[in-house]
């Protein structure tokens, strides 16, 4: 028991345990699963000034806003349990990423580049900066993220979220290979 | 329950407990769930990239795996009609699809790629303790603030 907790998870344990999401919210409370709606509620309740986007009434929607921190909760919890050493990616990517400029592979995430040192450096607002509000913009015109769309929207066949999640990889692959070699 | 109480969750309850109840739920299931996406290191850039990359099944099979349950309950949910806990009917929000479908789908995977999470680990990233996702966080937030601004004026 102790070893499982302690080791990554293999996909298909991790995989069905987020499966498990989408009939755990509609049956106990009768939600949808998406988290990018979160960071609408945000803007509603902290700065919707005059744009009708954001005046609705988000208090209704506060369970998302609870589910989110609990997602942070989660973070905290798990980290407790992480081993200490590198993500085990393939050779291969690890050799792509060092051919790239990439120095640091230590963490879950690249110290090199997502640190509070390199925020300033025209890498660091890209990676950052502007890789963030592509998110949250993009999320909000598509209609939902990885959540809402590639794992909710397609467990009831929603055509329209096929389309947001091909976008999401024409708009990946075209920054792993045209945009990251532009950055380092 | 009738008609007129529904979605008024959570003025339908009295009392500071049961609202306190009712919250507790979404609390504990975005923990388990910030838990499995640390755990099976989604909330990893490096596995983004992997992804991005086509050189790992892990992602594919996270996400692939993720869509069967949620596909296989939904079915059930619908095939034997199943309410949920307060006995509503459990009716799906159909998603509509205009060219922001995919144009949004496409800016949402070029940030996807750079920062290497999409929102939910993000906020997982953040609980491990790494107080610099904070800025792509918050830069996730002026981004759907910034769409809101200009929504009238990009195609839908």
């Amino acid at each position: 028991m102790r070893d499982v907790l302690y080791e990554p998870w293999p996909w298909y344990i991790a995989g069905p345990l987020i499966g498990l999401m989408v009939p755990l919210l509609l049956l106990l409370a009768n939600k949808q699963f998406g988290i990018s709606s979160s960071l609408r509620h945000m803007c509603a309740a902290c700065a919707p000034i005059k744009i009708p986007f954001f005046h609705y009434d988000w208090k209704t929607e506060r369970w998302n806003l609870v589910f989110v921190g609990g997602i942070i909760l989660g973070g905290i919890l798990a980290s407790f349990f992480m081993p200490n050493e590198p993500v085990q990616i393939t050779a291969d990517t690890t050799a792509q990423l060092k051919a790239l400029g990439v120095e640091e592979f230590n963490h879950l995430i690249p110290a090199d580049i997502f640190s509070w040192s390199n925020l300033l450096s025209f890498q660091g607002i890209v990676f950052m900066v502007v890789g963030g509000f592509l998110v949250g913009f993009g999320a909000r015109y598509a209609g939902g993220c990885t959540s809402g769309h590639a794992i909710m929207g397609l467990s009831y066949l929603q055509w329209p979220s096929l389309v947001a999640v091909i976008g999401f990889f024409i708009g990946g692959l075209t920054a792993t290979y045209f945009i990251l070699p532009l950055l380092f | 329950m009738t008609p007129s109480t529904l979605n008024k969750i959570p003025e339908k309850f009295s009392g500071t407990s049961s609202v306190l109840s009712y919250y507790l739920k979404f609390l504990i299931l975005g923990a388990f769930f910030g838990f499995v996406l640390t755990k099976a290191e989604v909330i990893s850039w490096f596995r983004i990239q992997e992804m991005f990359r086509f050189e790992s099944f892990h992602m594919y099979g996270v996400i692939g795996s993720a869509v069967v349950v949620g596909m296989v309950s939904i079915f059930l949910i619908r095939r034997l009609n199943i309410r949920s806990a307060d006995g509503e009917k459990i009716v799906l929000r159909p998603k509509k699809f205009h060219p922001g479908t995919l144009l949004g789908g496409i800016i949402f995977g070029l940030g996807w790629a750079l920062t290497g999470a999409c929102p939910g680990p993000l906020f997982a990233l953040v609980g491990n303790g790494f107080s610099i996702i904070l800025v792509p966080l918050a830069s996730a937030i002026v981004g759907t603030w910034v769409y809101g601004y200009f929504r009238d004026r990009l195609p839908h």
